[in-house]
């Protein structure tokens, strides 16, 4: 019995320090990033303990406050979750920002052009409609790169540009609403998403699709072959797993999350498509992702965090007359901290984590 | 003529270099004379490059001492192995491909009017120099893409000799080199000696050690076994020297009973990653019940062969037979599932996923199927359970199956993969190096398996570049050598020497 008694604890041990051990570099970053925001709000002549109140006040203080940070962090969940599931496979998707826009125009369309569907229909069609229109525009830097070798990080980057005239053009063009405003009409009242009190409905989709990429990338077999691609394309391949399939795939499904999350966004939020209103979420699910350290799960409170920071800037603006750009500083340097990991051990003397280091080069001599 | 005359030019003493987990090199003791060539002769892994890397200034020994020209010297990177008179021809050459021979020659030291403007024309003029007076036929003007490997082989020796060099180390130069480019190479190098340049020549070419070399250093596993002289040298002595008799590994195994022909190989022509034929035209068979050994010195086309039979490698053309099935080209899964078990040359690459754990690594070949997973969804517990079994029935040293496959030694991510690869039914097992660089007991214990493997009727295929692996564990055993199977002895015709002489390209001799 004693004997069983002290497993259980060291087991118990292992788990709290496993998990200080992935959450410490990110929380120490972002308590490094507040700080030094706060130097430099002292320095611009700003009371940062009152900025940050403000900050606060304005996305957790009320329900209401907390119902606009969850609106706020819905779209980051579905790009950071795009981003950490490419990382996965050893793939840096750039392009959750064009996959967002497409999917956001595609649920747009779907929203406002098929009228007569009732609500337990419509909506979800043009939430698929979008995600699908998201993953396939994924899954092209995808075959790209499993067909040509062509790297997703140019590819995406470049297929961005696509997506962003691409959008412009329709909403500007064939599915423009009536009037001088370039945007499409807004979608029917039976494809909106609904928001339940303060708790909107699209971030509860956007935490089941968080469970959901977690169970398919630990607990499928196609997520083992993700994961053995991600890490050792060689021994994938050895084991009998095709590489290029798993490469477009999992762009694909990167995507899908991606557009979903611009799906979401329009018939949630915004109400159509408008040019320039989803702008930068995309790109913004790569800070999510590097803050979860690639984990879907993680990819809540790191969304959860900066959609409070996006939530309560104006807040903060208004109360402590705090410019909000100092929200972009500050989430920066949260970006900064986490991928130059090195600096944040070094100021709180951690001791490097054994057997997660990068390999640069393996092999010596003959 | 005897050079030992001659002064000494460089002298290595009780060279002593680890990395984690390998000797790279052990007590090492090196003379190099005057316009002499020195061959450095060993097998892959053996650390001739390891050894040449220190008296250039990339490594730093752990022990042992380094004497330039009557002078002990600290090398602490290339620049001062430069300064000293020391040149480096690499193995994979240093060149910018876009640039002009002259152009890549002053690379890093270049020749400016002033004001940072490149004296391009002198520079061209002092390469044309260097290329009459050494016979190093190259155009100065010349973008170096643009020429053939034996001429980019003699840029890298200008760009030696334009920075002063009268020490010369050339590793494995003949490796990317046509016979008619050898024997140019060999000209120059005896122009050089005739210079005065010293040369230090590292080969595992038996034939050309024999045809230039005036001193013969042979290492085997980090240690310097021996000094020869070609005039009282032959292939077969150099041949034994360097692949070591003193470890005869024993395999205490009852004769074979072979039966059917399970692997059939039908003229397989396979090209490397050169797009060169690394294999030329094998046929062969391996029976159920036999382990048929591939002997040969490493680069002689074995690894090209087992990633072409075990679908890593396309075809270039010809045929392999799993029993009745022509299984040319097929997909690595679908090779696996027709039971055929892969340990692969080089395990941390292909064999394991070192963060995963024991488990995990144990079903790389099988995650996907029942009992592991049903429905695409993975079943940990079996998984875990598999994982924790074989860990004790292959004696695998680890705190416990949840340990990631990295933190192991050797031997036991050896085992690893042999637990995994011996735990579904099996028609042929295809090992490649199965024992390199672990321990002893490891080595043993995965013999054994093997010769059971065979015992119970498994066709196995061993390929290794320990010859004494290949003679104790093969009741066949082939010869490779420049893509070709050169002969095929039984176990009890295959001596030591005559193995080794067909190791290294002497058929007439082995046969006669």
């Amino acid at each position: 019995m004693a004997a069983q008694e002290t497993e259980t604890m060291q087991e118990r041990e292992s788990v709290g320090k496993r998990l200080w051990r992935s959450a410490s570099v990110p929380v120490l970053s972002i308590i490094l990033a507040l700080v030094i925001g706060g130097v430099i709000l002292a320095l611009s002549g700003n009371n940062p303990i009152a900025a940050y109140v403000a900050l606060l006040r304005g996305s957790f203080g009320s329900a209401e406050a907390f119902g606009r940070t969850l609106e706020k962090a819905t779209p980051l969940i579905f790009g950071g979750l795009a981003v950490a599931f490419a990382f996965k496979a050893g793939l840096f998707n750039i392009g959750g920002q064009g996959q967002l826009l497409i999917g956001a125009i595609i649920a747009a369309y779907v929203g406002f052009a098929f009228d007569g569907l009732p609500f337990i229909i419509h909506m979800p069609l043009a939430l698929i409609a979008g995600a699908v229109a998201g993953g396939l525009y994924g899954a092209i830097a995808g075959a790209l790169k499993a067909y040509t070798g062509a790297h997703e990080v140019i590819t995406t980057i470049m297929l961005n540009y696509v997506a962003i005239n691409l959008t412009d053009y329709l909403a500007d063009g064939p599915w423009k609403d009536e009037g001088i405003i370039a945007r499409t009409p807004a979608v029917l009242e039976s494809a909106v998403i609904p928001t339940w009190g303060f708790l909107p409905f699209g971030f509860l989709l956007a935490v089941l699709a968080a469970i959901a990429t977690w169970y398919l990338v630990y607990r499928t077999t196609f997520g083992y072959a993700i994961r053995t691609t991600g890490i050792n394309p060689n021994a994938a391949q050895y084991a009998g797993i095709k590489v290029s399939q798993v490469i477009i795939l999992t762009m694909g499904i990167s995507g899908f999350l991606a557009g979903m999350g611009g799906a979401v966004e329009t018939l949630g939020v915004v109400g159509r498509y408008q040019p320039g209103f989803n702008l930068g979420l995309g790109f913004d699910g790569i800070t999510i992702a590097l803050l979860a350290k690639t984990n879907p799960l993680g990819v809540i409170p790191a969304a959860i965090l900066i959609g409070a920071m996006q939530a309560g800037s104006s807040q903060m603006q208004f109360s402590a007359g705090v410019p909000f750009q100092i929200i972009d500083v500050i989430q920066a340097l949260i970006l900064f901290f986490v991928s130059a990991d090195i600096i944040v051990r070094k100021v709180f003397r951690m001791r490097e984590t054994g057997g997660e280091k990068i390999t640069l080069s393996t092999g010596w001599g003959s | 003529m005897d050079k030992t005359a001659n002064p000494i030019v460089l002298e290595a003493k009780g060279i002593t270099k680890r990395f984690p987990g390998v000797l790279a090199n052990d007590k090492v003791d090196l003379l190099l004379y005057e316009g002499e060539i020195l061959a450095l002769l060993g097998e892959n892994g053996a650390g001739k490059s390891t050894l040449m890397n220190m008296l250039y200034g990339l490594y730093h020994p752990d022990e042992g001492e380094i004497w330039i020209k009557g002078e002990r010297v600290e090398l602490k990177n290339p620049r001062d192995a430069i300064d000293r008179g020391v040149g480096m021809v690499h193995q994979h050459f240093q060149l910018v491909p876009v640039m002009s021979v002259a152009e890549n020659v002053m690379l890093g030291s270049e020749i400016t009017r002033g004001g940072g403007i490149l004296a391009l024309s002198e520079a061209e003029r002092r390469v044309r120099e260097l290329s009459e007076r050494y016979g190093l036929e190259v155009d100065p003007a010349a973008i170096v893409e643009d020429l053939p490997v034996g001429a980019q082989q003699r840029v890298e020796i200008i760009k030696a000799l334009y920075r002063n060099a009268d020490i010369l180390i050339l590793d494995e130069p003949t490796a990317v080199l046509t016979p008619q480019e050898a024997n140019e190479l060999f000209r120059i190098m005896r122009e050089l000696t005739a210079r005065g340049v010293s040369i230090i020549f590292i080969t595992h070419k038996l034939k050309e050690v024999l045809a230039v070399a005036d001193h013969i250093g042979v290492l085997r596993q980090g240690r310097l076994v021996g000094i020869a002289k070609p005039e009282t040298s032959t292939e077969a002595s150099l041949a034994e020297m360097m692949v070591g008799r003193n470890v005869i590994l024993t395999v205490e195994k009852d004769e074979a009973h072979p039966t059917e022909p399970v692997l059939r190989v039908e003229n397989l022509m396979v090209k490397d990653d050169r797009d060169h034929f690394a294999v030329k035209g094998v046929s062969m068979a391996v029976r159920a019940g036999e382990i048929v050994g591939i002997a040969g010195v490493q680069g002689n086309g074995q690894r090209e062969l087992v990633e072409a039979l075990t679908g890593l490698r396309p075809a270039d053309s010809g045929h392999v037979w799993l029993e009745n099935t022509d299984i040319t080209d097929f997909s690595p899964r679908k090779i696996t599932e027709l039971g055929v078990a892969h340990i692969p040359e080089d395990r941390e690459k292909h064999g394991l996923v070192m963060s995963y754990s024991l488990a995990d690594n144990m079903v790389l070949s099988n995650y996907y199927r029942p009992p592991f997973a049903k429905h695409y969804v993975i079943d940990r517990d079996v998984i875990n359970e598999q994982g924790e079994r074989l860990v004790k029935e292959y004696d695998v040293r680890t705190p416990s199956a949840q340990t990631p496959a990295g933190n192991l030694s050797g031997g036991n991510k050896q085992k690893v993969i042999v637990a995994r690869e011996f735990s579904r039914p099996t028609k042929l097992l295809i090992a490649a190096q199965p024992t390199r660089g672990i321990d002893v007991g490891s080595i043993e214990f995965i013999h054994n398996q093997i010769v059971a493997q065979r015992d119970r009727g498994v066709a196995v295929l061993v390929v290794s570049a320990e010859l004494d692996e290949v003679l104790g564990l093969a009741d066949r055993v082939a010869v490779m050598f420049d893509g070709h199977i050169v002969a095929t002895l039984d176990a009890a015709d295959a001596t030591r020497e005559r193995v080794g002489l067909l190791m290294a390209g002497s058929v007439e001799e082995a046969v006669g």
